[in-house]
């Protein structure tokens, strides 16, 4: 019923809805974000964030503090708020808060299997994965050899199980074969979280789309990309087939956000003409850029970038995604603010990373490079 | 009957209708001034509550402050206690050989009529004002400015329960009852 979630929406939501924007507001700020990037060593980091809310899980750290122990106790207490929000929830809000969990699973089942083929120790690879997206078996997944053993052994008891349904090959697992894995199984992933948006219906389902919409285009428009600059480093034609594969994945991958601009992608899954003159991967950035700037979001974000300046898409991309993001917050009675909170302190987390990195490494000129500051 | 006015065939709805004792809708009308506008008042103040108490987490400032919005729920149910109360005054006696007559119709239908008005027009209200309510709580925990700003829509969306209440008090004026004879 469009409209009249008001009436309804606060006898299983309300409390959590009103948690969450209480959890927003303790994000950081322009004003704290300013203060950190002044910081000269990672115990002022420490010190500034002791302010903030962050402070109780830093506060028992040992001075000899690393970049990795910032970002590992930040996202602890991400998790903590997680699980809290979690165990309060009642269906369907439980089952939507599980589904922002997926992508971290899938990331984490692709961290073991691309780890394990390189000969890593598990145990060193389960310390790097997100907390966010374990599961009860991942500690097998590295017996695995090929996808169909993947799902037979592992994971055909994770969440993760229906999205598998195109990807099964008997095919040995290789670099080029799991990265269209992860990309195929997020699309799934994605079509399923929409689709189950779509049947929340109201508010929900309105912010949700456009949400899920956007991170589908950007996925599409960064695997192009990529396989537009792997193109121009190897035009070999055994791996011409294999970026064909890519090209469709990209192509599933957008398949379902098609409803706002038709044609897009097609424009965009075509743009792969390797010109012998051409080689050079800029050159397909500016053709995905031709083909991007017919769209009324993307140009501001293309806009901006001058030529050349490939690198910083990444960062107008997550710009966007933030702005976006807060607006979520404008409205009341829907569970898009669930999963904006969630993404905006995965942002948030990024930023601190960025910035520890920097004040660690001496590279404070840089510290604006990437910091997309929320508020 | 001395009297009673006959509408339809026997058999008709029209003549069932008018076969209800106005006692009926009086009784009737009474229970819907206070049961509906008690509901009013109950959706209102959980809506408001839920967000209040999440809010109060982070912020718990905000706690006596946005009572108000409660209290203005809470204001809904008094209305249609208030009403009630007037209605089940203007019930009176009436001889059997009376009861049919048109005042006595009258009579009835007007206090019918009261009822749902004040119980309906208190029952979106009680809406109205508990989703204003959480609002008000969920932006005052971000921003303190906006809880007077606020209250003052919550105050609009609180009288349109009064103008019911006007307009049910005096309908059930006209609720006059033969005088015995």
């Amino acid at each position: 019923m469009y409209g009249f979630e008001a009436m309804t929406f606060n006898i299983h939501g309300g409390y959590l809805e009103a948690i969450v924007r209480g959890h927003r507001s303790g994000l950081l700020t322009v004003a704290d974000y300013n203060n950190l990037c002044q910081c000269e060593t990672l115990d002022d980091i420490k010190m500034h964030l002791s302010a903030t809310e962050y402070g109780p899980y830093l506060q028992n750290e040992p001075s000899p503090l690393h970049t990795t122990t910032i970002v590992e106790k930040c996202t602890v207490k991400l998790v903590d708020e997680y699980k809290h929000m979690l165990s309060q929830a009642t269906e369907p809000l439980s089952t939507f808060l599980e589904y922002i969990t997926y992508g971290h699973m899938i990331d984490n089942v692709v961290l073991i299997v691309t780890g394990t083929l390189h000969e890593r120790d598990v145990q060193e690879l389960l310390e790097k994965c997100h907390p966010l997206g374990m599961f009860d078996s991942i500690a097998t997944l590295a017996v695995a050899q090929n996808m169909r053993e993947l799902y037979r052994l592992v994971l055909v008891d994770t969440p993760l199980a229906p999205y598998f349904s195109e990807c099964i090959t008997s095919e040995d697992l290789d670099d080029m074969n799991i990265e269209i894995m992860r990309n195929t199984l997020y699309k799934a992933y994605l079509e399923d979280f929409y689709q189950f948006c779509q049947k929340l219906g109201g508010a929900t389902a309105e912010i949700m789309s456009d949400l899920l919409a956007f991170e589908a285009d950007r996925r599409a428009v960064n695997i192009t990309i990529n396989r537009c600059c792997h193109d121009s480093i190897l035009c070999s034609s055994l791996e011409q087939s294999l970026h064909e594969m890519i090209v469709e994945s990209c192509i599933l991958v957008s398949a379902y956000c098609k409803t706002n601009y038709p044609y897009g992608h097609e424009e965009l899954a075509v743009c792969e003409d390797i010109d012998q003159v051409h080689v050079l991967a800029c050159v397909y950035i500016i053709d995905v850029r031709g083909v991007m700037e017919k769209y009324p979001p993307y140009q501001a974000i293309f806009g901006k970038l001058s030529y050349g300046e490939s690198q910083m898409l990444d960062k107008a991309f997550y710009e966007e995604e933030v702005k976006r993001l807060c607006l979520s917050f404008e409205q009341q009675f829907h569970y898009g603010v669930f999963f904006a909170y969630m993404r905006l302190r995965e942002q948030e987390i990024r930023n601190l990373m960025w910035i520890s990195e920097c004040v660690a490494q001496n590279q404070k000129s840089r510290v604006h490079d990437s910091v997309v500051s929320i508020f | 009957m001395s009297g009673a006015i006959v509408i339809g065939a026997s058999g008709s709805w029209a003549r069932a209708m008018l076969k209800i004792s106005p006692y009926t809708f009086s009784a009737i009308g009474i229970a819907v001034a206070i049961g509906v506008s008690v509901l009013g008042a109950a959706w209102g103040i959980y809506i408001t509550g839920s967000s209040l108490i999440g809010a109060a987490i982070k912020a718990p400032r905000i706690t006596s402050k946005n009572l108000i919005s409660v209290i203005f729920c809470e204001a809904v149910a008094i209305y249609g206690v208030i009403v009630a109360i007037i209605l089940q005054t203007k019930l009176e006696s009436v001889p059997g050989s009376q009861m049919y007559v048109p005042e006595s119709l009258r009579a009835g239908y007007a206090i019918f009529a009261s009822g749902i008005i004040v119980g309906f027009a208190n029952l979106v209200c009680g809406l109205c004002v508990g989703i204003i309510g959480s609002s008000c709580a969920l932006s005052d925990a971000q921003n303190s400015s906006l809880f007077v700003k606020i209250l003052v829509i919550e105050i609009f969306g609180s009288a349109l329960g009064l103008f019911g209440v006007i307009v049910g008090i005096i309908m059930s004026a006209q609720a006059t009852w033969p005088s015995k004879v």
